[in-house]
């Protein structure tokens, strides 16, 4: 115990959570740790290097942006998470009941091994009497996610893969039951438990796959600021919360702030970023008296706004009401192996009864003939049939993990097999949402370092792209003088005695002829060399034409649906040879998705801003880049990181591949049962054999699954 | 065969005691942070003596 430790006064420590982005080693961790708990204030800080979370306990006189800013001071980056809920994990639950089961399916089955090896009289009384003992209460509890699943849809009038397993389980332990008790030669607690631990086991990946992702969307979340800056009447700066703005009032928005209000711009000159709400790619300059919207950023310099809607009735919070009503007009999707078992429950359990019946018929006693109808239930129940879907899910979303691809949940994968058409966002899906310089660029080195330091000199989105660029390659800054920044219009300075500028052509190169530009650009003075004019393009990702050529070829209609301008929209469909609409609102994508899907289409969505939102939720399946907005990364089933396009595709590949290995495994089951089925009715089905038969088909279908590991190519 | 009488309690026992270490170490956090895990062994903790107990 350290002295300085046990000194802090016992007050109540705040806890934190941050997102923390860099972290890639051991040294790291360390590094991180140590660098925390140097600050003042911080009593523990554990990173956690599975999900790249930090947990810090501090004093609440520290805040989050100074611990934010320590973080960023040792080089890693953070966040806060957007919310911080600590859910009962359903895979610990599930993890627990699975090694219950396990545990009691090995004593379970080294007594049944005895039974079988001819243990008999007494000693089988006695074996089946502790297997019972420990079988029961193991079933009772390990068996509780399929008691209550079965539970809930019968209550609702529906029924689900659990129904049959629920109904098997509890027959075969009242069957055993009464076979103990009256010292009878078959007990099926063996297969019964083994059942339970098997089927845990299914459901057991198939949760751990869901969390795993959900914590990774969960990770890119970032909390926003839900306070304004308003300006009171006093002259006072005061922070009000977004919901209690109220029209007329007076917000200060500083530059590179996310706006948080609709309104009119009372004062400033600005740039504003409107790509998330809207899908324009070009920054649009804003003056006194020009609207702005909520959810965009001011890129430039600071903006006074009179505040002309209140937080609910802003363009943001009308998207939002959309994607609510998209995702209740969405029908539920059935999975794939509850339907397969709307079929199949009946079927077995009308096999049992006809088992029962017949062997009645035939003369056999009752207790006999239960015993057959039990060994029907327990050959037939789906076991095979719970691992085939979960774990070729599973190792298909693991390769697609590895692609860089994050699927949500295993009904993703299968709406995705499904998908016949393709809808695909412009900006920041196709195109990489960022202008980039295509044309104009000095080559002259002097000049290009010149370039450099004005352009590094303003926040607005023309220069922040020359920068990158330039940054890309290699070049240094000049030396500047004189620096002076006019907003909205450019930027100048003098290097070495010659002036130079960056920015407006009228203010650049006053009185020279202008050139007819079209398309974003600006222009660039240096001395006495000629005026360059620089223009942008929002870079598509690189692969885009091929991930594009490659989703047709897989059959699937690729259409753009497209915020932005027609000028901009035409060029670029034209080149991917796609049909194209343009300056669709959100409203306008969600009736298109809505549209084909009354039309019996399948509609993939690929979108990634807030106007793709309502559009995303609509679809059967949605996809979003992981640089989108948060609502489109929240609203989409899977989110697919780096720059390019060709996850797509290979989402839609691998989850057909995935689909087929369920069927195959599907086949590979029900034959299992129409080989082994017949022997049940005839009676020769001991628990020897029940046991041999569940745990060889599952084997197979699980062999049969791994083969997914290389889906994602 | 009364051998089995004191043998079956015994396993049993053992793997209970398996069973309920199982229990504790996802209570206590022990599966939450496994790559984190296999990367921690290979910090090397200098400072020992200014951590309070290497938590």
């Amino acid at each position: 115990m350290n002295a300085a430790t046990t000194l802090r006064p016992a007050a109540a420590l705040a806890g934190t959570d941050l997102v923390v982005d860099g972290l890639r080693c051991a040294s790291c961790i360390a590094k991180l740790e140590h660098g925390v708990l140097a600050l003042h204030g911080v009593i523990e800080a554990r990173v956690n290097f599975t999900t790249k979370r930090l947990h810090v306990a501090h004093d609440p006189v520290l805040g989050t942006d100074a611990l934010i800013a320590g973080v960023e001071r040792l080089g890693f980056e953070a966040h806060l998470l957007a919310e911080t809920r600590t859910v009962n994990r359903e895979s610990k639950r599930l993890a627990r009941a699975l090694a219950v089961a396990a545990f009691a399916a090995m004593n379970v089955m080294l007594l049944s091994v005895s039974v079988w090896s001819g243990a008999d009289g007494a000693t089988r009384a006695l074996f089946h009497w502790l297997s019972a003992l420990i079988a029961l209460p193991a079933i009772a509890y390990a068996g509780r996610p399929f008691f209550e699943s079965a539970w809930r849809a019968l209550r609702q009038g529906r029924t689900n893969m659990d129904v049959p397993i629920s109904i098997g389980i509890t027959l075969t332990c009242a069957m055993s039951l009464y076979e103990t008790a009256v010292q009878g030669p078959h007990a099926y607690f063996d297969g019964a438990i083994m059942l339970i631990a098997f089927l845990l086991g299914g459901r057991l990946l198939d949760s751990v796959m869901r969390e795993r992702a959900q914590d990774a969307v969960a990770s890119l979340l970032r909390k926003l600021p839900d306070d304004v800056r308003v300006l009171g009447d006093d002259g006072q700066v005061h922070n009000v919360a977004v919901a209690e703005v109220l029209p007329g009032m007076c917000v200060l928005i500083p530059a590179g702030d996310r706006i948080g209000v609709d309104g009119l711009v009372e004062a400033g000159a600005s740039d504003v970023d409107r790509s998330i709400v809207t899908g324009e790619s070009a920054p649009e300059p804003v003056a006194a008296g020009g609207a702005v919207l909520a959810g965009t950023m001011n890129l430039t310099s600071p903006l006074t706004v009179r505040v002309t809607a209140t937080a609910t009735d802003t363009v943001i919070a009308d998207i939002a009401r959309l994607m609510e009503a998209a995702g209740q007009h969405k029908s539920r999707y059935v999975r794939i192996a509850d339907r397969a078992s709307r079929l199949y429950a009946p079927a077995v359990h009308l096999l049992a009864a006809l088992s029962l019946a017949g062997w009645l018929i035939a003369g056999a006693g009752w207790h006999e003939a239960l015993l057959i109808a039990v060994a029907v239930l327990i050959i037939t129940c789906p076991c095979a049939l719970g691992l085939a879907v979960p774990v070729a899910q599973v190792v298909a979303s693991g390769a697609l993990m590895r692609r860089g691809i994050l699927v949500r949940d295993g009904a993703a994968l299968e709406k995705l097999a499904a998908a016949d058409t393709v809808l695909l966002d412009k900006t920041g899906t196709v195109t990489l949402g960022q202008l980039t310089p295509i044309a104009g660029i000095p080559e002259d080195a002097a000049q290009r370092r010149i370039l450099l330091a004005l352009a590094l000199g303003t926040r607005h989105p023309h220069a922040r792209a020359i920068a990158a660029a330039l940054r890309d390659d290699g070049v240094v800054p000049a030396l500047a003088s004189e620096f002076r920044e006019v907003v909205g219009t450019g930027v100048e300075a003098v290097f070495d005695g010659r002036r130079a500028a960056l920015g407006r052509h009228d203010w650049v190169a006053a009185g020279a002829h202008a050139p007819e530009a079209d398309g974003v650009h600006t222009w660039f003075a240096c001395g006495s060399a000629p005026d360059a004019c620089i223009r942008f393009a929002d870079a598509v990702r690189v692969d885009a034409a091929a991930a594009v050529t490659r989703l047709k070829k897989s059959g699937l209609s690729v259409q753009f649906v497209s915020g932005d301008s027609w000028a901009v929209v035409r060029s670029l469909a034209h080149q991917l040879g796609l049909f194209a609409r343009a300056q669709m609102s959100p409203a306008d994508k969600y009736e298109a998705v809505s549209r084909l899907e009354a039309a019996g289409k399948h509609v993939l969505m690929v979108g990634d801003g807030v106007n793709d939102g309502p559009a995303l939720k609509a679809a059967s399946v949605g996809m979003a880049p992981s640089a989108a907005s948060d609502v489109g990364r929240q609203a989409a089933d899977i989110v697919f990181f780096g720059d390019r396009l060709m996850p797509v595709p290979v989402a839609v590949s691998a989850a057909r591949r995935t689909m087929q290995v369920v069927r195959q495994n599907f086949v590979l089951a029900i034959g299992y049962n129409v080989l082994a089925v017949p022997l049940a009715i005839a009676g020769y089905v001991t628990p020897l054999v029940a046991a041999l038969a569940m745990s060889g088909s599952s084997i197979l279908v699980v062999a049969n699954a791994l083969r997914l590991r290389g889906a994602a190519r | 065969m009364s051998i089995v009488a004191i043998l079956i309690p015994v396993a049993l026992l053992l793997g209970l005691l398996g069973l309920a270490a199982f229990f504790w170490a996802s209570a206590s956090g022990q599966f939450d942070d496994l790559d984190g895990a296999a990367l921690r062994i290979l910090i090397e903790d200098e400072s020992v003596a200014s951590r309070d107990d290497g938590a």
